[in-house]
């Protein structure tokens, strides 16, 4: 578990990029969504810290940077699995049973009504339209699509990942044992 | 010399183009060919037989479909090599006679002139095409105010939705006081099912530049923003591209083509949230601040981004405009029907034989769309309905497939023409369901600044959650009724005005299929699990057990290599057994 840990530490040059990307846009008005952007660029979500420092520079209340975050989909205030599983809900995958999909990612990841795995590896995320229709039903694992999806398919394509995770997880643990060693 | 062109659009991409782009890459260099160029291009349009390769020698022009590497490799040898084109995997020839020709039969295309034909990255490629000639003609020999009469005078309206006369939105930005003005480009497409945009912005993000320019020195304005979806890199990465290049050639920046006009354009990426797509959301994001729209008048084009006059325009409606001005607007005009000129792009999806982009003159019928061009219903299924401009739209039935696409027509119905999403259904789609979906969707990205459209939506999604579980009454179809009507009338935006059609227009058009819901307790479609029983069908069924051992309440009985059972008094109508069955064999009744 030591090994999932470790994202929820503020990323080494978080505060640099956010200063750079302070200066660039100059104190132009209109900078705290591209800020917010660089931050979870940057940290794959949006810190307390980011948050907090970006409230800072730009002198916006720390409530309203909230607000401005929780009102975008796109932010997150929690880091994402290793495997981001996007499920597309757009209509055309709908009408060709997204739904079932969903219940099948859900029970091969034993997800169980959270949107993360208890080891941190998957994050199941709906989202409205990945743009491929004529792929439908669709997913997306990462930068990777898959499309024409049967429950057989995807079940096979989840245990490929399931696979990747776990060899994962060991070599963290096994770097993790290697440091504590020496 | 020959070319071998591959689609490298989103849909293109998620079909696996990167490795047949690879492969191609490595026959070339193994052959050590020099005589053979390899390009990309943007979305051609035939989304249902990507990858699409099109290979262009002396003997003409081929595009394949559903090109796989090793058939790359085929290709490569056969064709290209010893030049004969392979028949069997052939969609086009010179792009209007083979097997897919229907598709592109009834097609007129403007908005997506260029798109699939050039390269996308190339600014060399799209000034071949006399791009950049009717910002040059503009500058050179046109008043703003000759520019705005031609562009109220082509006939055009926004594409975006709202179907406004865009000519009209230019001169009252024009006649609004003050030195700083800007147009918007509104590339934030968040119906679900649409990719109009995309494509556009993805296969020729030139001509939107173009647009942007005709459109900033009509109203006077000297900046441009492009609002973008964030989740569409592609475009987004092309997008910069295009404003580089045509930044290094002068188009765009400081004294454009030496007028003494300046006009700068900038990418702002969207941060997911549909109600920004409404303008004055859009302008409150693009200012940094939560988007939520505000009452209008004043309206942008008065008073819009940092209290500046503003011109907001969708990308489609900014594409057409260059081929307008070259073109002449009477040529334009002469397309379509009286109120509703010109052509219109739909994102075809669904239970269609080819799903993809056409661009269609105003005017056709919508049988024409789904039958003609899209090849009628998939595995022999019958033709429901077309649910037209996504959650803010409505479901037009099969009985109504005559009706033309013309603004006016499909206003009478009771949907809108939106952006452009067209979902084809068959009678496997529950109406219900659809219509839960829909709104569903649009409850999640409600504002939350109107009361009725926060709650409103919230109590009828709660009303059709009942239906589908088979638990309504017959008093809850008066209540969706009377709720939408409502929250129609008391919503501020766009958003809140147009949520409850999809519910109203199933309600219409479809009210048996609700009645069957409520009163007997079924689904006629055998979509929704709590109306239907689960069976077993015993020709796919070889007794592998599975289902027996994962069913949660032991519903399912049955021995090694027999038929199961499913006892319909034990089941809980859960659906794991169809997720399970690695033969098909479950299905709903």
């Amino acid at each position: 578990m030591g090994a999932t840990l470790e994202h929820h530490e503020p990323k080494r040059g978080i505060i640099s990029n956010l200063k750079t990307a302070f200066w660039q846009f100059n104190n132009t008005p209109g900078q705290l969504i591209p800020l917010l952007q660089r931050a979870q660029e940057t940290e794959g979500y949006i810190s307390e810290m980011a948050m907090k420092y970006i409230s800072g520079i730009t002198e916006i209340p720390e409530s309203t940077v909230y607000g401005v975050i929780t009102f975008y989909r796109q932010f997150r205030l929690r880091p994402q699995g290793e495997f981001v599983v996007r499920l597309c809900d757009g209509t055309a995958c709908h009408v060709n049973d997204s739904r079932l999909l969903k219940e099948i990612i859900e029970d091969e990841l034993n997800l169980e009504g959270s949107d993360t795995t208890a080891d941190g590896l998957f994050t199941l995320e709906l989202v409205a339209c990945l743009g491929c229709c004529s792929l439908a039903p669709v997913i997306m694992v990462n930068d990777q699509t898959y499309g024409r999806l049967t429950p057989q398919t995807l079940r096979k394509t989840l245990k490929k990942y399931r696979r990747l995770g776990r060899e994962l997880i060991k070599e963290r643990e096994e770097k993790c044992n290697l440091e504590i060693g020496a | 010399m020959d070319t071998i062109t591959i689609g490298t659009g989103t849909c293109g991409v998620s079909a696996g183009a990167e490795a047949v782009l690879e492969a191609f890459q490595r026959l070339i260099s193994d052959n050590q060919n020099n005589t053979i160029l390899l390009a990309e291009t943007g979305c051609m349009g035939m989304c249902y037989k990507e990858v699409l390769v099109e290979v262009k020698n002396s003997q003409g022009e081929f595009l394949y479909g559903d090109v796989t590497p090793d058939k790359a490799a085929q290709i490569f040898q056969e064709h290209l090599l010893e030049g004969h084109p392979l028949d069997e995997w052939l969609v086009l020839q010179n792009h209007q006679e083979g097997n897919e020709r229907d598709f592109i039969l009834k097609q007129h295309r403007i908005v997506l002139r260029n798109c699939g034909l050039i390269d996308p990255m190339s600014i060399d490629d799209y000034l071949s095409k006399d791009g950049y000639k009717a910002i040059t003609k503009a500058l050179m020999e046109i008043s703003p105010e000759e520019l705005i009469q031609s562009v109220i005078d082509s006939g055009l309206r926004g594409r975006g939705g709202a179907g406004f006369l865009t000519g009209i939105k230019w001169r009252f930005a024009r006649q609004s006081p003050g030195k700083i003005k800007y147009v918007i480009c509104n590339a934030d497409e968040g119906d679900p099912g649409a990719f109009m945009d995309r494509s556009v912005l993805e296969g020729d993000p030139h001509s939107v530049l173009e647009g942007m320019l005709l459109c900033g020195y009509a109203i006077g304005a000297s900046t441009g923003y492009i609002y973008c979806r964030a989740e569409y890199p592609r475009a987004i990465i092309r997008l910069e591209n295009a404003i580089k290049q045509a930044e290094e050639r002068r188009l765009i920046g400081e004294n454009v083509l030496g007028s003494g006009w300046d006009f700068k354009i900038k990418i702002k990426e969207g941060a997911g949230a549909f109600v920004c797509g409404e303008e004055t959301a859009l302008i409150a994001s693009i200012e940094g601040h939560r988007g939520t729209p505000r009452i209008r008048p004043p309206y942008p084009a008065a008073a819009g981004l940092w209290g500046k006059p503003t011109n907001i325009n969708n990308v489609e409606t900014l594409a057409n405009l260059p081929w307008i001005v070259q073109e002449g607007p009477q040529k334009y005009a002469e397309l379509g029907t009286e109120h509703s000129k010109g052509t219109k792009v739909f994102a075809m999806a669904g239970k269609i034989k080819r799903s993809g982009l056409v661009e269609v003159p105003m005017g056709i019928s919508i049988n024409e769309i789904v039958f003609d061009i899209c090849g009628g219903i998939k595995d022999g299924k019958k033709f429901k309905a077309v649910q037209m401009g996504g959650p803010s739209g409505g479901c037009i039935p099969a009985s109504l497939g005559e009706t033309l696409i013309d603004y006016q027509q499909i206003n009478k119905t009771g949907a809108i023409m939106g952006s452009g999403g067209m979902i084809v259904v068959d009678d496997s789609t529950c109406m219900v369901e659809l219509a839960r979906f829909f709104l569903e969707f649009t409850q999640n990205e409600s504002c939350g600044k109107c009361t009725s459209c926060r709650i409103g939506t919230l109590r009828m999604l709660e009303i059709l959650d009942r239906i589908i579980e088979g638990k309504g009454e017959q008093c809850d179809l008066d209540q969706l009724e009377e709720l939408g009507h409502q929250i129609k009338n008391t919503s501020q935006c766009g958003l809140g005005q147009t949520a409850p059609n999809p519910v109203l227009t199933t309600l219409n058009y479809f009210r048996e299929e609700y009645e069957a819901h409520v009163q007997d307790k079924c689904c006629p479609a055998h979509s929704c699990s709590a109306l239907v029983n689960f069976m077993i069908n015993s020709e796919n069924c070889t007794g592998c057990m599975i289902c027996t051992k994962d069913c949660p309440v032991g519903a399912i009985s049955g021995e090694k290599k027999q038929v199961h059972f499913i006892d319909q008094e034990k089941c809980i109508k859960c659906g794991k057994c169809i997720t399970t069955c690695n033969f098909n064999a479950v299905y709903k009744d």
